[in-house]
């Protein structure tokens, strides 16, 4: 059945407009859904391999002392945080340096520490 | 004598000042306002930092195709007498530098490539760490619908009205995407009023969002995100092209773009095209799409009231998009007694990282020790595939 959606009258409008919101929520509602689904079937997937992954072997000699860790080219070292996830932290210093109008490596950050 | 008098009048008129005069009246006063408000963009792009790196492209594309004479875009080779029929033969035989690069345009090809630049940039984590944040990204395509009906309003045709309102999903590409299809005479005005309202979020929103909020809403500190596998970030894009390609297969271009480009990111072995998408493809495509959206905007095209009505309807879909977003941020709040802060609501309009910032700002602004950054990146990245699913809803009913 054809329609002219050229020559659209208001009324018709609306009712576009709500099937048109109708869908888009419909769509991210069933994404919404999925994602929800696949978190559950790949977390209990990932923590089956992680249970019947063989317990390492103890060492038979104490290990030498690790190297340090390699720093980034143009990092200033370590930073100490304090009650605050790796995430928020990258977080902050991304937006300090943008308020900054400063790259990153070249701030140094000592610690960072919640305010609470 | 006679014959180096006829060179210079031939050389006189051939000029862009000698077109100008032989145009005469309100033509060529019509081509010098076009010179001045190119250059007036060219001032925003540049000196304002309003989306420059598109702004400015488009700006020059416009200043190229207004200069009398120049003959490098040919506006009724593509939509001579109101037909939908392209003649290619002509495009390519008599077309001009810029009419060649607005193939890329008509065809949909660099709207797609700029979405698989964007979609390498984008991270999804949030959004998957957080899944309600879809509905804001939902809520916030409110502002599409409603300067639709406010164009049918003003008379124009429903294509028209569809390519207005979709600038209400703060996404230049998807923008620039159905325009092209629905109603390609209005794609100079209707991508500068994109460009331009999307520029100006930091300024359109915080008012909207302190209306539709309140202090204690604002105030409000959200719990941190769960880490998001690998797997699960490998998997999104897949799930996603399957699933809402079989839905609205009209926007199978786009939204595949998209998440071919978040493949190419998270699946840890196209690290290389992963970095030609976010850098020099994208890089690439922005200046062939500037230039030749720019070079649509001709004296004729443009000066009307038509293009007035688009800036007015434009901002009209970035208020209420907002609003949308807030409003079921609002909702959301209450449902989770308090545990949602509604500013990440207004974040769903698209507009990627801009409105996410915005929300970080305002919600540092009433609580010093907030970071809404992440939480607002999933109402935004959800707000680019639902900007996207309106765009193909449009297309399916208006396009056919």
């Amino acid at each position: 059945m054809s329609v002219d959606t050229t020559h659209i009258s208001f009324a018709n409008g609306l009712l576009v407009a709500a099937l048109g919101v109708s869908v888009v929520f419909a769509v991210l509602v069933l994404l919404m859904g999925i994602i929800k689904v696949q978190t559950i079937v790949v977390e209990a997937l990932e923590g089956k391999n992680k249970e019947s992954a063989p317990e390492p072997a103890a060492p038979a000699a104490p290990a030498a002392p690790a190297a340090p860790a390699k720093v980034a080219k143009g990092s200033c070292g370590g930073i100490a945080l304090h009650d605050v996830p790796d995430a928020t932290a990258a977080m902050v210093m991304a937006i300090v340096a943008d308020e900054l109008q400063t790259p990153l490596n070249e701030l140094r950050f000592i610690s960072i520490r919640e305010v609470k | 004598m006679d014959f180096i008098g006829a060179i210079f009048s031939n050389l006189g008129e051939q000029t862009g000042f000698g077109t100008l005069a032989t145009m005469g009246g309100v033509d060529a006063i019509k081509q010098i306002i076009m010179i001045a408000i190119s250059c007036v963009l060219l001032y925003l792009g540049i000196v304002k930092k309003f989306e420059p790196l598109l702004l400015v492209g488009i700006a020059f594309g416009m200043l190229l195709t207004n200069l009398p004479g120049s003959g490098i875009y040919h506006p009724e080779l593509w939509y001579a007498s109101g037909s939908a029929n392209v003649d290619w033969g002509a495009v390519l035989h008599d077309g001009g530098f810029l009419d060649i690069l607005y193939l890329g345009v008509k065809l949909g090809i660099y709207p797609s490539l700029i979405f698989a630049g964007v979609g390498a940039m984008t991270d999804f984590g949030p959004m998957m760490a957080n899944p309600k944040s879809m509905l804001l990204g939902a809520a916030a395509q409110l502002g599409v619908y409603v300067a639709m009906l406010g164009a049918i309003a003003l008379g124009f045709t429903g294509p028209e009205a569809a390519s207005i309102g979709i600038i209400g999903g703060a996404d230049g590409p998807t923008a620039i995407w159905l325009t092209k299809t629905l109603a390609p005479h209005l794609l100079g005005p209707i991508a500068i009023a994109a460009y331009s309202y999307m520029a100006l979020i930091p300024l359109i929103q915080p008012p909207i969002m302190r209306l539709l909020t309140t202090e204690k809403m604002r105030k409000v500190k959200m719990e941190q995100l769960r880490p998001v596998s690998q797997t699960e970030k490998i998997l999104f894009p897949i799930v996603v092209t399957i699933v809402t390609c079989l839905i609205l297969p009209s926007v199978a271009s786009l939204l595949g773009c998209l998440m071919l480009g978040n493949l190419w990111k998270e699946c840890g072995v196209t690290d290389r095209l992963s970095d030609t998408a976010q850098n020099a493809l994208m890089n690439i495509v922005t200046i062939f799409l500037g230039i030749s959206v720019g070079a649509t905007a001709t004296a004729a095209q443009f000066l009307s009231l038509q293009t007035i009505e688009i800036i007015v309807m434009g901002l009209t879909a970035f208020a209420f998009a907002t609003a949308g977003g807030l409003l079921i941020g609002d909702l959301m709040y209450f449902l989770t007694g308090g545990k949602i802060n509604p500013l990440i609501g207004s974040a769903g309009v698209s507009a990627v990282p801009m409105a996410a910032r915005v929300s970080q700002v305002e919600g540092q602004k009433w609580n010093p020790s907030n970071f809404l950054l992440m939480h607002a990146m999933g109402p935004n990245v959800s707000g680019v595939i639902g900007s996207a699913v309106a765009a193909g809803f449009l297309l399916a009913v208006f396009g056919g």
